[in-house]
């Protein structure tokens, strides 16, 4: 235990100088987010969805933490925050079969979710996969983190 | 609108709640609220089976789409009752959580135990509830990985490579359903079960269909843990914490005994099934035997229970092997007695364990003298387990008995009554050790646990004499299920 940390420790120092590697990722980082976000919000017409897009999310922090250490990667999402959304993002795609239900729809009938049933299935799927993209980044993220810090908050 | 769609909240509630339980983070808070939901769950059952009783199957298309195309939920008589079975187990062992899981799981994971928990249960109501082959597959990942973290949370530091053991053979056998699956699907374009039920006799004598049954049977054996496929169980059972132990014993290996049911009968039918029916009848009575043998030797109650637990898997196995109406309603009645009683007997053990903190048979010296009404209910509860007349078990076990001598197999009768004789050994064990045997002599004055603990207790020890008495009801449904299971075979 202790001498990971030492291992650690010095990996960081010896990252510190890879200023090739720091500045790239620094550039690659937004671009992997953006991508993820066109894979989430693309899913409906072409190739990938909710599950892609949170995998893709998650490289992105994964990648930080990676270059500028765990413990520097655990400050920009704390164990609370990842909690969080890990439940808010099951609660979204549940919520959303539960509104479809009080519309007076099966479980999941997105059609009742806007005046226009189509309309109201594009909504619908876009709300499902949103939840399912922020429960699988979250799930991501913490799996990677409870593995480089044997992380006991977990 | 609350009425129609119960067969979809009956999945649904526990799936919502259980992220809730990560958010409230306070113990207190998350045991209150998978108490509140657990409850809920089981009016929502009984509900479920009150109206499949009065008008027949209930089926429900998720997001109105209909069936062949979209996953459709579908409740028989022999669902709604498995949805009881479970529910009814889920909650009644959650009162008894509260003071057992503070005592055996750090405070800080409490509410993580409570989330698993309500996972768990989410996925056992949904195998039950589905009318779909794959949906069948999600549902039983959800309830493997959920128990996996289950019984991972023991204090022991084997709970970890139990729970790592039951993961991969639990794998494994979720590998070779979906492997079946997808064979089925390759030669009939569908995964609803009816339309399977449909569309596979036709194509049955493809070899792709045969080897879609072997994969679908053993994986499902796996999870139901049939002799020689056990290996699993024993360790998984004795280190996991003691409320999960009574949880999973009470209702995952009988979800797969349902699964397989619903797979065979519902899905293959016809010839396939009596092939099936003569393997698992040699495993089944190798199981009781094995079972009990080994659970004759064992030093730790916890370790024997579960071995006995395969020996009581043999016997639901067994019925259904016979493949008839008086086998499959034996089966499925000691489907829900032997959940009954190994519910209460787990639970007393968990009681002893709450008070002397071990459950080796040598620290068991004395203690019906010191804590006698959770001894006692351990002994009632074991009675049934026997098969003693005027208990849960006697029924199971008349059925049984008697689907033998209706196909003049008077040796597997023989062999029913000859393993029911080694369970009073082991039981009888325990009893003398408690009884007969006197109490250490620094032994500490003690007190029974608390009543939060004591009186799911005795309702499922009460259940377990209450259903050996007036098993009217109990019959009636477990008959009419199995008449409707033989009916895909007549086809």
């Amino acid at each position: 235990m202790k001498s990971l940390r030492v291992m650690s420790k010095r990996r960081r120092r010896e990252m510190q100088h890879k200023e090739v590697l720091r500045v790239c990722s620094k550039l690659l980082i937004p671009l992997i987010m953006l991508f993820a976000l066109y894979v989430q919000f693309h899913g409906d017409f072409g190739p990938g969805g909710g599950f892609q897009a949170g995998v893709i999310f998650a490289s992105a922090f994964i990648l930080y933490a990676l270059i500028f250490g765990v413990d520097v990667g655990m400050k920009v999402l704390s164990p609370g925050a990842r909690r969080f959304f890990l439940a808010a993002g099951l609660l979204l795609y549940a919520g959303v079969g539960i509104v479809g239900m009080l519309l007076g729809g099966r479980y999941l009938n997105y059609s009742v979710l806007l005046q226009d049933p189509i309309a109201g299935q594009h909504l619908g799927i876009l709300l499902i996969e949103l939840g399912v993209g922020v429960t699988v980044a979250a799930a991501m993220i913490t799996i990677f983190y409870v593995f480089a810090n044997q992380d006991d908050s977990e | 609108m609350l009425m129609l769609n119960l067969p979809a909240l009956q999945v649904v509630l526990p799936l919502i709640a259980a992220p809730i339980c990560l958010l409230l983070r306070r113990s207190d808070w998350a045991w209150l609220w998978a108490t509140i939901v657990t409850w809920c769950c089981l009016g929502i059952a009984i509900c479920l089976l009150s109206k499949v009783l009065s008008t027949g199957a209930i089926s429900y298309p998720i997001g109105d789409w209909a069936a062949p195309i979209g996953i459709e939920y579908k409740i028989d008589l022999l669902s709604a009752f498995l949805l009881v079975i479970v529910s009814s187990i889920g909650a009644v062992v959650l009162p008894y959580a509260h003071a057992s899981v503070s005592s055996e799981i750090p405070e800080a994971r409490i509410y993580l135990f409570y989330t698993m928990y309500l996972l768990c249960l989410c996925g056992l109501l949904g195998i039950a509830v589905t009318g779909d082959a794959f949906n069948l597959f999600v549902f039983l990942e959800i309830s493997s990985l959920s128990s996996y973290v289950l019984i991972s949370m023991g204090r022991y530091r084997r709970s970890l490579t139990a729970a790592y053991r039951y993961l991969i053979m639990g794998t494994v056998g979720a590998t070779f359903y979906i492997i079946g699956v997808g064979m089925m699907y390759m030669m009939t374009g569908t995964l609803n079960m009816s339309d399977l039920a449909n569309r596979i006799p036709a194509v049955e004598d493809t070899r792709t269909i045969q080897v879609a049954i072997a994969f679908i049977v053993v994986g499902l054996s796996l999870k139901l843990a049939i002799f020689p496929l056990h290996m699993w169980l024993p360790n998984a059972y004795t280190f996991a914490p003691s409320v999960v132990t009574v949880f999973l014993a009470a209702t995952a290996t009988k979800v797969a005994v349902y699964a397989l049911l619903r797979m065979i009968f519902t899905v293959f039918g016809g010839d396939p099934l009596f092939v099936i029916g003569e393997i698992l009848m040699i495993l089944s009575v190798a199981a009781m035997f094995v079972g009990s043998l080994v659970a004759i030797y064992q030093t730790n109650i916890k370790r024997m229970l579960a071995y006995s637990s395969i020996a009581q898997i043999g016997y639901m196995v067994l019925g259904i092997s016979f493949i008839t109406t008086t086998g499959l309603a034996g089966g499925i009645i000691h489907l829900f007695n032997h959940a009954l009683v190994k519910g209460a007997l787990f639970m007393a053990v968990g009681g002893m364990f709450f008070r002397i903190a071990s459950v080796r048979l040598d620290d068991m010296a004395g203690i019906g003298k010191r804590i006698p009404i959770t001894t006692g209910c351990f002994v009632v509860a074991g009675l049934g387990l026997i098969g003693v007349p005027l208990t849960a078990g006697f029924i199971s076990k008349w059925y049984l008995v008697s689907a033998a001598l209706e196909k003049d197999m008077w040796l597997i009768a023989v062999l029913i009554l000859v393993s029911s004789l080694l369970a009073v050994i082991y039981i009888w064990r325990v009893v003398e050790v408690a009884y007969f045997r006197a109490p250490p002599k620094r032994a500490a004055v003690m007190s029974e646990p608390p009543l939060s603990m004591l009186i799911p207790l005795f309702i499922l020890t009460g259940a377990s004499i209450y259903f050996g008495i007036d098993a009217s009801r109990t019959i009636d449904i477990a008959m009419a299920a199995a008449n409707f299971l033989m009916t895909g075979v007549a086809q």
